[in-house]
Formats: C-alpha cells, sequence, structure tokens
C-alpha cells in the first residue's frame, strides 16, 4: 500500500473534522476516521495538514497510526466496500473459496483489492461477531449471512446491474 | 445524602404499568445476526399487520418489541410470543401474517414455525423444551432478547439500575469491592484475574483524578458475548461500569468497542444519552452526589488492543502497541492517572452481584471459578449461538445437549477454545468440567469464551496456520519474538500444509513456540504459540502425515488432495467429465473414466457431480 496524494484535496472539509474534535490530540483517531468517510481513504495531504495542525503532533505520527490500524486505507477504497468475513468460524465453514469467488468476479490478482473501476475493493476481516451466520460477507455495511462461492457472485452481479441502470 | 435518592422501586413499578399497557409484547430479535437474516422487515410487517388486532389473550393491543440477541442466532429471524411461551424461528417477512391471524387473533400455534429438535426431528412447542435454552444458565445474558434495548424504561422495568441505588444508598466504596471480591468473580476477558483484587488495588489509588474503562474490543475471532450484550442489554454494562466509578472513586469513564460493531456502538450512545438526561448517569445520579459520565472510543480494527497497556494507548490516540508492566494500570494508567480495565462481561456480572449478593453468584460453578461464563459456541454443529452455563460445565453437556451434536452426523473431532491464544480439547476431554484452572491444566484457556467446534473433516494443521496466520498479522512488531518468531512459525506451518515439510520442522516449531512465548512483552506473543502446541500435543500424527505420507488426513490440504474415480464403482455414465471445468476427465460412455492428475485443479466438482459415489478422495 502505498501513499497517494489528493490533488484538489478540499481541506475545508479536514478543518471541520478538526474543529469538530477541537484539535484533540487524543481524538487522532476518531478524526483519522471522520476524514476516511468523507475521503474514501486517508490521503497523504490530509495526514500531512493533520499533523501539522494538532499541537503534540508530527506528519510521521499521523502516519505511523494510520499504519497501525487495519481500518485505514491510504489507496482509495471502492464505492462498494466488501469485507469478508476470515473469523475462526466463517474460515471453518468455508469463508476462503467465497472470497477466492470475489477475486475471480471482479478481476483481481494478488496485490490489488480495488476494481478498476473502482466500484469494488474486497478485504478480509477477522470476525464480525455474528459467527452463527458463518460465513458472512459485509457489503457497505450490510450483512450477508451464511454465503456461498455463488451466492456472493450474485450479490456482486446485482450490485453491477443497479450500477449500471442508473 | 441518602434522604435525597430518588424512589427507584417506585420507579420500577410505574415504568411496569407502563409496559402492562402495551397488552400482548411480540419479542422480535433485532441483534446483529437477526438484522441480517431480514429481522427489520419482519417487524416492520408486524407493526403494520398487528396494530388494531385484539389478540385472544384478551388484551387491549398487541406491541411489537424490538430486542436484542436472544443467541440462538442460526435459526433467525427469532419471534418470542411469551402468551404461549412460544418461539418461532427462522421467521421471514411472509410468515408474519399467519403468525398474526393463526396465533395472535386464535390462539393456535404456527406448528411449521417452530423449532424442529435434530435429534427426535419434531416440532418443539414449548420454550423451555428447546435443548439450546434448557441447559443454560442466563445471569449476564438474562435480559438480551427479553426488552428492547434502545429503551430505559424497559431496562428500569426489569430491575436496572437498582444495584447502583442500592450501592448509593449505602455510600460505602468499600462494602462495594468486598462483596465483588467475596464472590470470587474473575475477569472474564482472559487472563481471569480475580475481579475484586483489581478493584482494591485501583481503589488504593483513590483521592485524584482516576477512570474506568471497559475493554470492548473483542478481538478473538469466534466470540461474540460482548457485542451481544452492548447491543441487547447495553444498561446493565452502564450500571456495572458507574459502580466500578463508585467504588474505586472515579467520575468519567470510557468504552473502548471494536468499529466492526456499529449497532453495538449504536445501541451504547442512546443508552448512554438516556440515561443521562433522566438521571441515571451524569451529575448527581438518582439525587446523590455521585458524578459518572461515560465516553465511547471506537477502536480501528487492531486485535493488540484487547492488552490493556495497548488499550490505553489507543484511547490516548496512539498506536495501540503495548508496554511493560509495572507500572500496572491501576497506579498508572489512561493519561497517566489510576485506572480499572474490566472487559464487557465482567462488568456485566456486577450488577447481578451486588443486587443478589455475592453468595448467590459464588453458589454457582466450581471451587475456584464462580459464577456462570458465556460461549459462542460456532463451527461444524447443529446449534450455533451464544450460550450462558455454570462454571464446570463439561464441553460434552455444551456441544452435544445445548449444540444438539455435530452436524450431518458427522464425528466430533476437536474443539478450539479461546481463539489465537487458545488450544484444542479433543474427545479426551469431553468430560472435563470447564472452568479457567481445568483449561489451563489441558493446554487451553477458557479465553473470551470462543468455542469452535470441529468435525473428522478439518484439518488440524490447517486451523494451526489459520491462527498462526492471524497473531502473525496482528503482532504489533514491538517485541523481536514475537515478530519474527510468529513470522517464521507460520513460514513453517504453511510449508506443512503445502506438503513440503520435514520432520525437524516440528522440533523447530516447539524450539521457537518456547523463545516467542518468554521473550513477547504481552498476552498477544504469550499465548500466540499456544494452538501450534496444543494441536502438536493432541494431533501430532497428523502433523507427520502432511510430512511423511504428503497426505492430509481431513482431505483438506488443496495441495495435497488427489481425486480419483474407483473403476468398480464407475458406470461411466460421463456426467463427472461434463461437470470438470478444466476437461481433466477422459473416457467413454459406459466405461470407466479416469482422472488426468496432471490437468486436475482439486475443485471437487466431479466428487458432487457422480450419482455413484464412484470418486474418492484423500
Amino acid at each position: 500500500m502505498s501513499p497517494q496524494t489528493h490533488t484538489g484535496l478540499d481541506y475545508s472539509k479536514v478543518d471541520e473534522i478538526l474543529s469538530a474534535y477541537g484539535y484533540e490530540k487524543s481524538n487522532l483517531i476518531a478524526i483519522l476516521q471522520k476524514v476516511q468517510e468523507v475521503f474514501r481513504y486517508l490521503p497523504l495531504d490530509a495526514m500531512t495538514y493533520i499533523g501539522t495542525k494538532i499541537e503534540g503532533l508530527s506528519p510521521a505520527t499521523v502516519y505511523g497510526v494510520a499504519t497501525f490500524y487495519a481500518q485505514f486505507s491510504l489507496e482509495p477504497k471502492g464505492k462498494y466496500e466488501i469485507k469478508v468475513c476470515d473469523g475462526t468460524a466463517c474460515h471453518v465453514r468455508g469463508s476462503m473459496p467465497v472470497l477466492n469467488a470475489v477475486y475471480q468476479c471482479l478481476n483481481l490478482k494478488d496485490g490489488v483489492y480495488t476494481s478498476e473501476d473502482g466500484l469494488f475493493s474486497v478485504e478480509t476481516v477477522s470476525c464480525l461477531g455474528a459467527c452463527g451466520l458463518a460465513p458472512v460477507v459485509v457489503v457497505n455495511g450490510k450483512v450477508y449471512p451464511q454465503m456461498t462461492a455463488d451466492a456472493i457472485k450474485i450479490v456482486i452481479a446485482t450490485i453491477m446491474n443497479e450500477e449500471e441502470g442508473k | 445524602m441518602t434522604a435525597t435518592l430518588i424512589n427507584i422501586k417506585a420507579e420500577q413499578e410505574k415504568v411496569k404499568e407502563a409496559i402492562k399497557a402495551q397488552g400482548l409484547r411480540v419479542l422480535v430479535c433485532a441483534g446483529t445476526g437477526c438484522v441480517a437474516n431480514g429481522s427489520l422487515k419482519v417487524i416492520e410487517k408486524f407493526k403494520e399487520l398487528g396494530a388494531d388486532v385484539r389478540p385472544m389473550t384478551h388484551q387491549d393491543k398487541v406491541t411489537i418489541v424490538p430486542t436484542g440477541c436472544h443467541g440462538f442466532c442460526e435459526q433467525g429471524v427469532l419471534v418470542v410470543i411469551p402468551d404461549l411461551d412460544i418461539t418461532y424461528v427462522k421467521v421471514h417477512v411472509e410468515d408474519v401474517e399467519e403468525i398474526v391471524e393463526s396465533h395472535i387473533k386464535n390462539g393456535k400455534p404456527v406448528e411449521r414455525l417452530l423449532y424442529v429438535d435434530p435429534k427426535t426431528n419434531e416440532h418443539v412447542f414449548k420454550n423451555e423444551e428447546i435443548n439450546f435454552y434448557a441447559k443454560q444458565t442466563r445471569t449476564t445474558l438474562a435480559n438480551c432478547g427479553e426488552i428492547n434495548a434502545e429503551s430505559l424504561d424497559e431496562a428500569l422495568s426489569v430491575g436496572a439500575y437498582q444495584a447502583l441505588h442500592k450501592v448509593l444508598e449505602k455510600g460505602d466504596s468499600q462494602w462495594v469491592i468486598d462483596e465483588i471480591t467475596k464472590s470470587g468473580l474473575r475477569g472474564r476477558g482472559g487472563g481471569g484475574f480475580p475481579t475484586g483484587l483489581k478493584w482494591k488495588f485501583t481503589a488504593a489509588n483513590r483521592g485524584g483524578k482516576s477512570y474506568v474503562v471497559c475493554n470492548g474490543d473483542e478481538g478473538d475471532p469466534g466470540a461474540f458475548m460482548d457485542r451481544s450484550v452492548m447491543e441487547g442489554d447495553p444498561h446493565k454494562l452502564l450500571e456495572g461500569m458507574a459502580i466500578a466509578g463508585f467504588a474505586i472513586g472515579a467520575d468519567e469513564a470510557y468504552i473502548y468497542v471494536r468499529a466492526e460493531y456499529p449497532l453495538a456502538i449504536h445501541r451504547l450512545r442512546v443508552a448512554i444519552a438516556e440515561a443521562e438526561k433522566r438521571g441515571y448517569l451524569g451529575n448527581n445520579i438518582m439525587g446523590s452526589d455521585f458524578n459518572f459520565t461515560i465516553h465511547i472510543k471506537e477502536g480501528a480494527g487492531a486485535f493488540v488492543c484487547g492488552e490493556e497497556t495497548a488499550l490505553i494507548a489507543s484511547i490516548e490516540g496512539e498506536r495501540g502497541m503495548p508496554r511493560p508492566k509495572p507500572p500496572f494500570p491501576a497506579n498508572k494508567g489512561l493519561f497517566g492517572r489510576p485506572t480499572l480495565i474490566n472487559n464487557v462481561e465482567t462488568l456485566a456480572n456486577v450488577a447481578p452481584i451486588i443486587l443478589k449478593g455475592a453468595d448467590w453468584f459464588s453458589s454457582m460453578g466450581t471451587e475456584k471459578s464462580k459464577g456462570t461464563k458465556t460461549f459462542a459456541l460456532t463451527g461444524e454443529v447443529n446449534n450455533t449461538g451464544l450460550i450462558e452455563v455454570p462454571m464446570g460445565t463439561t464441553l460434552r453437556e455444551i456441544v452435544f445437549d445445548i449444540g444438539g451434536g455435530i452436524r450431518g452426523g458427522k464425528k466430533f473431532k476437536a474443539v478450539q477454545i479461546g481463539g489465537p491464544s487458545g488450544g484444542c480439547l479433543t474427545e479426551e476431554h469431553l468430560d472435563l468440567p470447564m472452568d479457567y484452572d481445568n483449561l489451563i491444566a489441558a493446554g487451553a484457556m477458557v479465553g473470551s469464551g470462543g468455542l469452535v467446534v470441529m468435525n473428522e473433516d478439518t484439518c488440524i494443521v490447517e486451523v494451526a496456520r489459520f491462527f498462526m496466520n492471524f497473531t502473525q498479522n496482528e503482532s504489533c512488531g514491538k517485541c523481536v519474538p514475537c515478530r519474527e518468531g510468529t513470522k517464521n512459525m507460520l513460514k513453517i506451518l504453511e510449508r506443512i500444509v503445502k506438503g513440503k515439510g520435514e520432520m525437524k520442522d516440528l522440533d523447530t516449531l516447539e524450539e521457537l513456540a518456547v523463545a516467542v512465548k518468554d521473550g513477547s512483552l504481552c498476552g498477544l506473543g504469550k499465548t500466540a504459540p499456544n494452538p501450534v502446541l496444543s494441536t502438536l500435543k493432541y494431533f501430532r500424527d497428523e502433523y507427520i502425515a502432511h510430512i511423511k505420507d504428503k497426505r492430509c488426513p481431513a482431505g483438506v490440504c488443496e495441495a495435497m488432495k488427489t481425486i480419483h474415480i474407483v473403476e468398480e464403482l464407475c458406470k461411466g455414465c460421463t456426467k463427472c467429465a461434463r461437470n470438470c471445468p478444466v476437461g481433466a476427465i477422459e473416457g467413454t460412455v459406459r466405461n470407466p473414466h479416469h482422472i488426468d492428475q496432471s490437468k486436475c485443479i482439486k475443485c471437487g466438482a466431479c466428487l458432487n457431480a457422480c450419482p455413484f459415489k464412484a470418486i474418492k478422495q484423500n
């Protein structure tokens, strides 16, 4: 994952978030979460900006925090974020064939996790706490229970169709 | 001070009256699991069809109550109608009309929606006859599934904030600590440290600013009890935190919740706001001079943040890396102040102990492990879900009675308990009373209580690789033995499952395991080798089969799979050849077919297609 700059970054949005959290050092994680919500990733310039605006922080510290936590992405994520749960229960009940089906469906290869059209990105997460429904996939917050390789292909195809219709 | 306290019993009676006026309460589960299965639509439909219905029970009306998790997630959507004490399972929107017409209006249960006992194949009418519930003792989870989690009134009606009231009335923090100590409660997050002792250590530093922190970073994959408590009965947790705050002299608290639990975060926010508004939290709680504010901090996806010093660093906005102890958080924790950290389930036990007494709590469980424990029962078992049983319940009771046995009539192989820090339990442990000390002796641990059941089709070496991959990913990198050791252990395990292992790898694994355990600062590193060590102990022959015979006994590891056709059984129907996606199967009609191993990708499509079971895999 290499950090990316964001051409024409709207700093006023970052300022809004910073002031909502009172420029507080201890709110850094929450600030980064909000910034990611707005831009769908953490642009390098935004991280540098935050690092210079909050007292007691440096751009390097912000970068360090951003790369520590799995939730943060330094590359733009897809419009639809597919999270394949690979917690123990899901793993035992076959989450890997589901993940492979997603890769196949979106034409993704090792190291590339966002589809070319920017519509989908995929990641594995360790346990969403819905183990009774394993294996589970979450797409933009919606939980799909008891998934199979075929079922996830239908989910993706449905979204693609909806998007084409727009 | 006591003279000005509100009368909580009167408050309870008031809300009870209001709830009585709701008429027949139809409880629909709105936990994460059931929401995924469509419970919000079921609730909507019930509201639409049930609005003007006069139930058979002669109550004035019907009220639909969205509740927290009932625990029986796999059977969701769950609908409980208390008049006939019936639970409907796997309810869909289309079924709602029939339930309203038949059950609610005419008092006739809808048989086809009842739970079917996997052993007898019969419908179960009464709740208490469903095996999944019958053998449980629900105290932590008592209200999950009974009340609307987003209503303070409903929580008050089942006794919320009465324990806090009792504590404020007594006004004696030492009494609270003594009671918790006497109860024998031990930390439910993994370590099993005596809770009373932790409170005592933190209380010893009272005077200045101190904090209560609730660890809701339920990172152990395969465990979801904390999520269920936060979603289903948030006030029980908040009350436990406030009592802890009173005991140690803290007026501020944080709940650290995983960002993966959006519903839990939402419900906690609702609960905190309502409790503050009505004086059950915030300033001058219930008319006393005790103040207590609770904040929520969202995690950002790092397993190591379940470790208390890493969690503190994360709340402070830093990388969640553990630091050496001492100083312990009890002396120097959040923002450098004395801090009490307990996990969700531990804190959820506090209010019941205060209310019902330490003796009530310690009457359950074993000699050194008191009370009940929740377990997330998942994997290859018939009834998956969240359960709560007294400490000391045997694995057999959990897997075969509550869990209804192994799915598809397969053979029980092992249970992985305690997640990536835990170990395996095998057939020989089925009758072992499960408590903290017995599990440690067996090379496993209670951990947070994830129980993943595995059958004969689960490859134990693959499972060990899975956990090592997890801990290697989650190692924060501070301690070299953990960072490099887990990486090398993973490399070896990957080699073995690919059929490229050597016998000396097993010795290296054991050597590395010791180094990682001894050389790591925090619980993650200290326990990371456990799954490998325990599987090596109980399933060494499976490792050897992978290494010496290049064979995966469970038939899981792709690299070692071969699929072949048994000539005598093959009728030459050509179905397998037609189903093969890579054209690896040759043969003519009515003659035995063959698989070209150089082309075969081991997908198993032929295996499922063959009507004569002539295709075998090993």
